[in-house]
């Protein structure tokens, strides 16, 4: 029915999107991609001209890269294992009649409405601070010695904080896929004998796979790049141990101004990101046309 | 034909879902009941901080130490109007691909998706480089565009959901019943569209709101929104609980409420249409 007339009109409606989000990604990427290649610190402004990989060199030689590669690699992986499995089991505790459903439903969902700042120093000061913090009163009371949460393990404190943000979008997703599954079949099942733990894992986890698969890749996505969490609670240390990939290209770049090292570093962010997305991108993807 | 669940059954689970749903929403009340007490009350232990007389000074503390209502203007103009910018470009967008598909569409699509994914410190130098070098640091006009830029990817998706939901049939029995093109954007489809239009608005000013890497890095003080202000309380001043609650339950609040009547959208919005 589109008519050469309405293709053209079409293309034009379209236009004002794609030129901003082309300009948006292609010229930054492309600078970024520039300076990672040239010597370029702002301290230094004698020191110019190319440098060919050793920005790269120097980044991924530095001992903080490879706790900063752990590192991330960590907090990826503690969260999603807590929001997956945590999500799962809330998931199916909200899928039960109960009463006040829609109160205990709001309860769940409001961490994830809560700004990360925000969520980072009342976790740091209210609940983990080992003087004045709850946990340090708890502690207390039970006549035992405060904990210094932050300072003693800061990367596991920073994945309970971040997975305490992303717990309740896995558990709003997965409840969402779980209220689509097939109420008959289940009815079907349990009058053929099947117990709760066969009908569980036959039915409802094939069910949910879907649902697991994108609540881990799109939280990957978001997790990778982690930020104002590590920003306000530990600045990324002590030393480097909760420095992760970007909290480490914030580093070279804008506290000791090398320019250089600092894009190279982003350069390697955005590698690993695209590995990510490569699979992300194949699953939305394929859904697309369904 | 739903099973019948026994009375008994269904108290033992409402006891445990509400014991775990507060437990998670713990930091969160506490941090607003922190707010309503004395500085000296708030370090106590818990038990005698809830016992301690109720009190209103942390938020008036609040507003006259540190500029509030500066830090909550930038956070709404800036979470507003990068969404109301972005629904501008995206609207004719979405709509064009949701009723005049082409071969290319769902490529398209997808590309835009893509640039979602890139890391933002992947273009932090050159944008915070660019932003000094023509005097958009710390102004609320640099934070919009890149605000547009970072959501406009969400905001055509969503939009392309809730437009391709619309059926086209309608569209040719007003035409067979003679309506101009006119009246047939503005009393067939334009009614059509609003609901996914104000649900795209809600979900998006949630993200931009809370958002924490942009606001953290490009903004100090005048453009400063409220991340940028509670995170100014990193240290030492964090130490005054009560007032840190005080400007921390100030910050999210308008959200937490906005935020309750968008679950659906939520769902849409962050899983791309892949999870309905």
């Amino acid at each position: 029915m589109a008519t050469q007339h309405s293709r053209f009109a079409a293309r034009l409606m379209v236009a004002p999107s794609v030129v901003l989000l082309f300009l948006w990604m292609i010229v930054p990427l492309v600078t970024t991609l520039y300076f990672s290649f040239i010597n370029y610190n702002l301290l230094n402004p004698m020191q110019t001209g190319w440098a060919g990989f050793s920005n790269y060199f120097y980044f991924v030689t530095d001992q903080a890269f490879v706790q900063a590669l752990w590192n991330t690699i960590a907090i990826v992986v503690g969260v999603l294992l807590i929001t997956v499995v945590g999500g799962i089991l809330l998931a199916l505790l909200m899928d039960m009649p109960f009463w006040g459903q829609g109160i205990v439903r709001v309860f769940v969902i409001a961490p994830f409405f809560v700004m990360p700042t925000v969520s980072a120093l009342v976790w740091k000061n209210m609940f983990m601070n080992p003087v004045n913090g709850m946990f340090a009163h708890i502690a207390k009371g039970l006549g035992l010695q405060p904990y210094d949460f932050l300072s003693q393990s800061p990367l596991l404190s920073i994945i309970v904080i971040v997975a305490w943000q992303w717990l309740p979008f896995a558990t709003l997703i997965l409840l969402t896929s779980l209220q689509s599954l097939d109420s008959e079949q289940q009815e079907a099942a349990e009058m053929d004998g099947a117990s709760w733990l066969s009908r569980f894992i036959y039915l409802t986890v094939p069910h949910l796979t879907r649902a697991i698969t994108v609540v881990i890749l799109i939280q990957t996505i978001f997790l990778l790049s982690v930020f104002a969490e590590i920003f306000v609670t530990t600045n990324g240390g002590p030393g480097t141990a909760s420095t992760t990939i970007t909290y480490l290209v914030y580093v070279q770049s804008l506290l000791n101004y090398d320019v250089g090292g600092g894009s190279a570093g982003g350069i390697v962010a955005v590698i690993l990101a695209n590995i990510v997305a490569f699979f992300v991108m194949r699953m939305i993807g394929k859904n697309l046309d369904a | 034909m739903a099973r019948k669940v026994t009375n008994t059954r269904k108290a033992v689970v409402t006891v445990i879902a509400w014991g775990i749903g507060l437990l998670i929403f713990f930091p969160i009340l506490w941090t607003i009941l922190m707010s309503f007490h004395a500085e000296g009350d708030a370090i106590k232990n818990p038990l005698e901080m809830l016992m301690s007389p109720w009190s209103f000074a942390s938020y008036a503390e609040v507003q006259t130490r540190s500029n509030y209502s500066l830090h909550f203007f930038n956070s709404v103009v800036i979470s507003v109007g990068s969404t109301i910018l972005a629904l501008i470009i995206a609207i004719p967008a979405a709509w064009a691909m949701a009723f005049v598909p082409g071969r290319r569409t769902k490529d398209l699509l997808m590309w835009m998706l893509s640039t979602k994914m890139m890391p933002a410190v992947g273009v932090l130098i050159p944008m915070y480089l660019g932003f000094k070098n023509i005097g958009l640091l710390d102004t609320r006009t640099g934070l919009v565009a890149v605000m547009t830029l970072i959501n406009l990817p969400i905001v055509v998706w969503m939009l392309y959901t809730y437009f391709k939901e619309i059926p086209g049939e309608i569209l040719e029995a007003a035409r067979m019943d003679g309506a101009s093109l006119r009246s047939e954007i503005l009393y067939v489809l334009t009614p059509m569209a609003v609901p996914g239009i104000a649900s795209t608005m809600l979900l998006n000013v949630i993200l931009a709101w809370n958002e924490a890497f942009w606001t953290l890095q490009l903004t100090t003080h005048d453009a400063a929104p409220l991340t940028q202000f509670i995170a100014s309380y990193s240290s030492p001043e964090g130490l005054f609980y009560a007032k840190l609650s005080a400007a921390s339950t100030m910050a999210i609040a308008p959200i937490l409420i906005l935020g309750w009547f968008s679950q659906k959208q939520l769902v849409r919005g962050l899983t791309f249409g892949a999870v309905k």
